[in-house]
């Protein structure tokens, strides 16, 4: 019902859970069943790189939420994925036990290195799942909100809040490379070894966190769709529009701006923390700015406001960048700055304005374009 | 004891804690019938005082003009009710009871104060019928918002209201087709299903046509009784068709006030501004 009610409108949307869906039925069954030389067998290499993928999309659609519909250009979102990252590597490292190199059961090895002689404040508690789970969350939505809470109310916007959200992310990148922070300096955290008791390298639990990773990005885009057309999505479109005009609506565009901002940090937290498992690291480079800028892209490639096109924009962007880096790693970093001057120049919508524009065009002829 | 007595006090259930109470008192008295009052306001901008020592006052249901040459204040005069900007000096009352100076901007606008701004400024991307539902009242924090559904009677004022201003066949499309004068009175649309008490009208008129300034100016005074309108205007013919008191603003305060007649006669007025106008 409510399903039904979100997507009606909206192609895109039905087309990406339609095929998230069958991805997600028949990945298993290729990668599970099949044996490895048959010619349809999916190799764990690749189940996990689409894991991956689907995690990069889930990040992008929070991006676009809040760039594409509120209009705050965040640079600094890599921030709040690596802090969800960081939170379910530091379960992931707690896992570890005594396995470790130096076979220490109380602390991580990189702790014994360092001739720690317990575990810091900050660890507790990461041994249970659940507290990990809700830490995944709560750090990159508390970090959102006390940042936000400071910079909408002194109604920083357009590009000084975009400066300050890299400024943020750069920071803490430098904070997170030192070793006595406490979270693997720039070695960050891997050498994991399983997660609920289930081995990370065995492949079925690979199976099971793309299985989850798809779940996640189907809940986390059908929030967004439902934020977007609640009325409250419509309000935060006012705000990109006329941000003036809707104060003096009576809205508080601060809070408005504050909440949604939150939410989408969250949601790229809730991505983070199931990149990691996947990736088997996590370290301060994801806190990059670089990074920040290329969730950017993604979704300027896949066109902002439509949330699908942030998911199309990331899987295409970084499929690209998997294989250039693998055949023609030199010239990945001049391909992308070519898309993004190509996407910017031509398609002022990215691939979903050239998905509508084309709908448009063979639905209603040249005639109907030419009015409008 | 003395500390159970405290504690009694804490948890009397007959009154509530003052931090408790609402800031905006939703009984806007007008019993004196003076709307808003400004009282000695003064702002300087760099040196530059853009209102000075300003005493205006609005009755309930009055339809008021404001006019005066450029840079006389008149947009300052704006700011300065609806939150955008804070006097240096005086004192602005809505009503007896709400001290507008220590009110945000959207609370001014919850308290009952619409505002059309000298550019038309609406939801470019929402369809005509979306802007006026995002504008009116109904309470607007984060969450009321994000559950909203609309009612079938909320619907119909919307129509309502639509129909005043003559936009009813535009209502599906989206408000960046429309022509500027649509906008303006998209605009106007959008105060009034925020159901202001007072609106403040800046330069409701540039940009139209003839037949649509007589429209606007219909519709203006058809709203005056119910609503207290304050026009800011520049286009003396169209003030001359609406108007029934007109205040006269020069360098920050005020310099006549009284019926078009009086003040188009006053020698001062003629001096700094008809005589002016009169010339181009």
């Amino acid at each position: 019902m409510i399903l039904t009610r979100l997507l009606r409108d909206d192609r895109g949307g039905q087309i990406l859970l339609g095929s998230l869906l069958v991805l997600a039925l028949l990945a298993p069954v290729l990668n599970l069943a099949l044996p490895p030389d048959h010619p349809l067998h999916l190799s764990t290499y690749t189940l996990t790189l689409l894991g991956k993928y689907l995690c990069y999309a889930l990040l992008a659609v929070a991006v676009d939420l809040v760039w594409g519909y509120l209009g705050i250009l965040s640079l600094g979102h890599g921030a709040f994925f690596a802090l969800g990252g960081y939170a379910m590597g530091m379960y992931l490292m707690r896992q570890i036990g005594d396995r470790g190199v130096y076979g220490n059961p109380e602390l991580p090895d990189f702790m014994v290195f360092l001739n720690w002689s317990e575990l810091p404040w900050y660890w507790w508690g990461f041994d249970h799942f659940g507290f990990a789970l809700l830490m995944v969350g709560l750090i990159p939505g508390l970090l959102a909100f006390v940042f936000g809470w400071f910079a909408f109310r002194s109604r920083v916007t357009g590009v000084y809040l975009s400066i300050i959200t890299q400024a943020l992310t750069y920071a803490l990148m430098l904070a997170f490379f030192r070793n006595e922070m406490g979270f693997g300096g720039n070695n960050g955290l891997t050498d994991f070894k399983d997660l609920l008791g289930f081995d990370l390298q065995a492949d079925s639990t690979r199976v099971a966190l793309f299985l989850a990773s798809a779940l996640a990005l189907a809940l986390g885009y059908l929030a967004c769709r439902a934020l977007v057309l609640s009325k409250l999505g419509r309000v935060a479109m006012a705000i990109r529009d006329a941000e003036e005009r809707t104060r003096f609506t009576g809205y508080r565009v601060d809070r408005v701006m504050l909440w949604l901002f939150t939410f989408s940090a969250v949601l790229a937290g809730i991505a983070g923390a199931l990149y990691v498992p996947q990736v088997g690291i996590i370290n301060p480079g994801e806190f990059s700015p670089l990074f920040s800028i290329e969730i950017v892209i993604w979704v300027a490639v896949g066109g902002r406001a439509t949330l699908y096109g942030a998911v199309a924009g990331a899987l295409l962007v970084n499929y690209a960048k998997t294989w250039f880096t693998g055949a023609l790693p030199e010239v990945w970093l001049y391909a992308l700055g070519a898309l993004f001057v190509v996407v910017t120049l031509f398609l002022p919508q990215g691939i979903a304005g050239l998905g509508r524009g084309l709908g448009t065009w063979t639905r209603r002829g040249r005639r109907e374009e030419a009015r409008s | 004891m003395k500390l159970l007595d405290q504690t009694r006090q804490l948890l009397r259930r007959d009154q509530v804690f003052e931090f408790l109470q609402p800031e905006i008192n939703p009984d806007l008295d007008i019993s004196h019938r003076t709307l808003l009052y400004l009282e000695g306001v003064s702002v300087s901008f760099d040196g530059f005082k853009a209102i000075n020592d300003l005493n205006l006052y609005i009755d309930a249901g009055e339809l008021r003009c404001i006019i005066g040459p450029n840079g006389a204040g008149k947009t300052t005069l704006m700011d300065i009710i609806t939150g955008r900007t804070r006097p240096d000096s005086g004192s602005v009352w809505f009503g007896q009871v709400i001290n507008l100076l220590k009110l945000s901007e959207p609370e001014i606008a919850n308290a009952g104060i619409g505002r059309k701004f000298q550019k038309p400024t609406v939801f470019e991307n929402h369809s005509v019928f979306d802007n006026l539902e995002l504008a009116m009242a109904a309470d607007k924090r984060v969450w009321p918002t994000l559950l909203a559904r609309l009612t079938a009677e909320q619907a119909d004022h919307i129509d309502q209201v639509l129909a005043t201003v003559g936009l009813l066949e535009q209502r599906q499309r989206p408000a960046r087709v429309l022509s500027h004068g649509q906008k303006q009175w998209l605009e106007i649309g959008m105060l009034l299903v925020q159901r202001p008490r007072l609106l403040l009208v800046d330069e409701p008129v540039t940009g139209m046509t003839h037949q649509e300034m007589d429209r606007t100016a219909e519709l203006l005074t058809s709203l005056a009784g119910e609503h207290t309108v304050v026009v800011v205007e520049h286009d003396m013919e169209f003030v001359r068709s609406i108007a029934r008191k007109v205040t006269v603003l020069h360098q920050g305060s005020v310099l006549a006030e009284g019926s078009m007649e009086a003040v188009q006669n006053d020698p001062r007025v003629i001096e700094v501004y008809l005589g002016e106008a009169g010339s181009c």
